[in-house]
């Protein structure tokens, strides 16, 4: 079976560079037997799914059958590891990670050419970028970081086992959700280059890939979030998200994803910032490349780091070739991408995205200076330096808190131009419950005053009450008028509104989401933590909980020995639960784990670790830690992908346009996609 | 007797503040020494090269972090304030112990530099918005494209 997928993987890279060769050929010449030929390659581009597809397979039938003479087997999978593990195999090494990604990328391939009839031509050229990105990670996969190659000498009866840290349910979702988020920015990318190249209307490859985007951004969030999960269940520490390098490199291109899905609407709405969408789809590509640069290429210590190989050259070669390859067609085409529309006020809706994008930007350019400053740092001073959490805190909350500003006052605005009336009018109301929320904050104990991180949450959850007092107001005076029209109740006058611009209002519901999110992490301001020492009976306090340690005891499984306390919980004296945190060690890699114990509420958490045993008593240490509205931000993430799927679902009730008027200036921003028949504008 | 009286409790009022100050004194002592103790925990990282915060250190059998834990609590037993703590750190470990660069030096670029791009994009964003306010339309987009598939398209994408 490694045989026939190192001929998989031979042969898909043939046809990928077939794909690559003949398309770009037929793009050049004209003729029936160049189009031919532009066919062969479309379908050369199919058949690399179905090769790439077979030497995936070929490499989980070997982790399957404990085929240790396979060396990446050998070194990520033993014969006791449970199944969905063994398929998790497939991501949790360089090579496995590479070849899934290169699998990621020729399912996207074979959905796109498949649906080539929506824009031929545009998707011929997207088809050859695609390729031209799949030959590189063939490559890779055929000669860098093969995940066929044998192990030396004769097979050992039994593997390394997979990474403790990744046998947790969460890690067979989690890579496969951030690789289709990082894979599936090249699907954008490969439009907006191809449409570029073409000198093709950039309102048409914008509203082709607008889902694509949609969907990707949605599996980058997902993975983020999900990793955040893992981390604050798996590695025990008490937080989820440690601005850890690998952390780093899935937020900047979720970053500047997220200022693209902003900022194409000028351009489909006012036909602007046209330069700014392409290069901000290059630069979501290139982060997403980065990534992997800087977790493979060993520059930058990461505990994400699992294999380290000279594959980092590789990725600087190809972004190389890649930032130069965009730098020359913008160059040459620059001049199709002027802008259709002047602005016409600094208080309007396309002013409200430009700045919503600078901030986004601007926060992916802190992330991405903390991360390599200790590289210039090094190269300046001759010292590296450490830039960890404190660094990142200080410099992106701020960022962080205009955002949501931003957030809160956007939709509010009307495209050209907002009077300073309609927007004291809309934004009175909203501004009044915000502040009432932060006196009532101030008045329940919160005091800005002796804690900048208590400033941080009083004005991170007084904004999220902004933003959500603005997102009702926009529900309700739509569905006002779609009740005032039709007679019905308010509710199903807001759920109408939804469906009929699924776009707008599940943008909103993403809105909502992300303060949910915004709430939770705030929470961590007032986190608590304590350990201690705790024999059979005794009790530790923390907050308003006690903790009794009942008992500890020890077992061994075929996979891993384990010890654990026994810990029951009373809060005010009263007895709530049993949590049982617990300590691993696996066998085949002999390495550690924690199964943190969490008693999760919507108000906080009670996260108890077994930190270790004190070897001279025999005695287990606890780590307890209180960390509030935790469960804010899974909830919020829920949200999120709720209203993406919202937005991504098509308009049930499209509103009919009779003719097309202008927008009037100053107009009442929620009353256009409430508007039962009119000015769809 | 009224004044008397009054004085009485005035001292009583004193002595039992005393008391209480006598009293709670340690007990605030032992709050403020567990504050800093975090705070100066999670200014650090552990030595031991795992990347993580001194106090989020948690991998079993970590040959570093219990010693530098207790360092740290010496030190402010022996009432050394935040900087003189964080220096001998320095001293013993090397820069690379501090979580975050000190805003010394070169290192005061790190800071900055976020903050000087995010002034610097705001003043370009101004001057982009004055020039397209000033600036003719552009009709080249337009003629590439049908108005009726521009309006279709903006249309289904109404925002």
């Amino acid at each position: 079976m490694p045989t026939f997928g190192s001929f998989a993987l031979l042969l898909a890279l043939s046809l990928s560079v077939y794909a690559f060769g003949a398309g770009a050929l037929s793009l050049l010449k004209s003729g029936v037997a160049f189009d031919r030929l532009g066919e062969t390659a479309r379908r050369a581009g199919i058949a690399t799914f179905g090769a790439v597809l077979c030497a995936a397979v070929a490499l989980l039938w070997s982790a399957f059958h404990d085929d240790f003479s396979v060396a990446y087997i050998l070194h990520h999978s033993n014969r006791d590891l449970s199944a969905p593990y063994k398929f998790a195999v497939l991501w949790s090494g360089q090579e496995g990670s590479l070849l899934f990604w290169s699998l990621l990328l020729a399912a996207y391939g074979f959905v796109l050419r498949l649906r080539h009839k929506v824009d031929v031509r545009l998707v011929a050229h997207a088809s050859v970028i695609l390729a031209a990105v799949q030959v590189f990670f063939l490559l890779l996969l055929n000669i860098a970081a093969n995940p066929f190659a044998m192990t030396e000498g004769a097979a050992p009866p039994e593997g390394n086992g997979l990474n403790p840290l990744l046998q947790y349910a969460e890690m067979v979702i989690h890579p496969p959700m951030l690789y289709l988020g990082y894979v599936g920015m090249t699907v954008p990318f490969a439009f907006a280059l191809g449409a570029l190249i073409m000198r093709y209307p950039g309102e048409k490859w914008i509203h082709i890939t607008r889902r694509w985007t949609m969907v990707t951004w949605m599996f980058l969030t997902c993975g983020i979030f999900l990793g955040a999960h893992w981390a604050y269940t798996v590695l025990g520490w008490g937080g989820y998200w440690g601005w850890d390098p690998v952390e780093n490199a899935s937020l900047m291109p979720w970053l500047t994803g997220t200022a693209f899905l902003h900022s194409v609407m000028m351009q489909e709405k006012r036909g602007m910032m046209k330069v700014w969408n392409v290069w901000l789809i290059f630069t979501t590509f290139l982060l997403s490349l980065l990534g992997t640069f800087l977790t493979r290429s060993g520059i930058i210590s990461s505990v994400h780091a699992f294999a380290q190989s000279n594959i980092g050259d590789w990725f600087l070669i190809f972004m190389g070739i890649v930032l130069l390859t965009c730098g020359a067609f913008f160059f040459k085409n620059r001049s199709h991408l002027k802008s259709e529309h002047k602005l016409e006020s600094l208080v309007s809706r396309e002013s409200s995205f430009l700045f919503n994008n600078l901030l986004l930007v601007v926060s992916c350019f802190a992330v991405l200076w903390g991360t390599l400053f200790p590289l210039l740092s090094e190269a300046v001073q001759g010292n590296k330096v450490t830039v960890g959490a404190p660094f990142f805190n200080r410099v992106n909350v701020p960022v962080a808190l205009l955002l949501l500003m931003l957030t809160a006052i956007g939709p509010l605005l009307a495209w050209r131009k907002t009077s300073l009336e309609s927007l004291k009018r809309n934004f009175g109301i909203p501004a009044a419950i915000a502040t009432l929320a932060a006196v009532a904050m101030i008045i329940g104990g919160i005091r800005p005053w002796q804690d900048v991180a208590a400033l941080y949450s009083l004005m991170a959850i007084s904004l999220s009450v902004l933003v959500a007092a603005t997102i009702f107001s926009e529900f309700y005076r739509g569905a006002r008028v779609i009740s005032g029209h039709s007679g019905q109740g308010i509710f199903a006058s807001a759920l109408q509104l939804t469906r009929r611009n699924t776009r707008r209002y599940g943008g909103y519901i993403v809105h909502f989401g992300v303060i949910v999110v915004a709430i939770g992490l705030a929470g961590s301001a007032f986190n608590q933590e304590k350990e201690q020492e705790l024999g059979n009976g005794d009790s530790m306090q923390i907050g308003s909980y006690t903790l009794t340690c009942r008992s500890y005891t020890q077992d061994s499984r075929p996979n891993y020995d384990s010890e654990w306390a026994i810990m029951d919980v009373y809060r005010n004296g009263k007895y709530v639960e049993t949590l049982y945190p617990e300590r691993r060690f696996y066998k085949a890699s002999q390495q550690p784990s924690t199964i943190v114990a969490n008693r999760s509420t919507m108000q906080e958490d009670l996260y108890l670790v077994y930190a270790g045993r004190n070897n001279d008593t025999e005695r287990p240490i606890i780590k307890a830690h209180i960390n509030p509205l935790v469960s804010w931000i899974w909830a919020g993430v829920l949200l999120m992908v709720f209203g993406t799927l919202i937005a991504l679902a098509p308009s049930a009730l499209p509103v009919r346009v009779q003719r097309v008027v202008p927008v009037p200036a100053a107009a009442e921003p929620g009353a256009a996609g409430a508007v039962v028949s009119g000015a769809g504008d | 007797m009224m004044r008397l009286r009054h004085g009485h409790r005035a001292g009583a009022k004193a002595l039992l503040g005393i008391a209480m100050l006598l009293v709670l004194a340690p007990l605030l002592a032992a709050t403020d020494i567990d504050a800093r103790f975090s705070s100066l925990g999670h200014k650090m990282i552990c030595s031991c090269g795992c990347n993580q915060i001194l106090l989020e250190c948690n991998h079993v059998g970590c040959p570093n972090s219990d010693g530098m834990r207790n360092e740290l609590t010496a030190a402010l037993q022996r009432g050394q304030n935040d900087d003189t703590i964080l220096e001998s750190f320095v001293q013993k470990y090397g820069p690379t112990i501090l979580a975050a660069p000190p805003a010394v030096g070169f290192n005061r670029l790190a800071w900055v530099m976020p903050f000087v791009v995010l002034a610097l994009s705001f003043v370009c964003a101004i001057l982009i918005i004055r020039s397209w306010k000033g600036s003719p339309l552009s009709a080249a987009a337009h003629a590439a494209m049908p108005s009726a598939v521009i309006e279709t398209i903006r249309r289904e994408t109404d925002i």
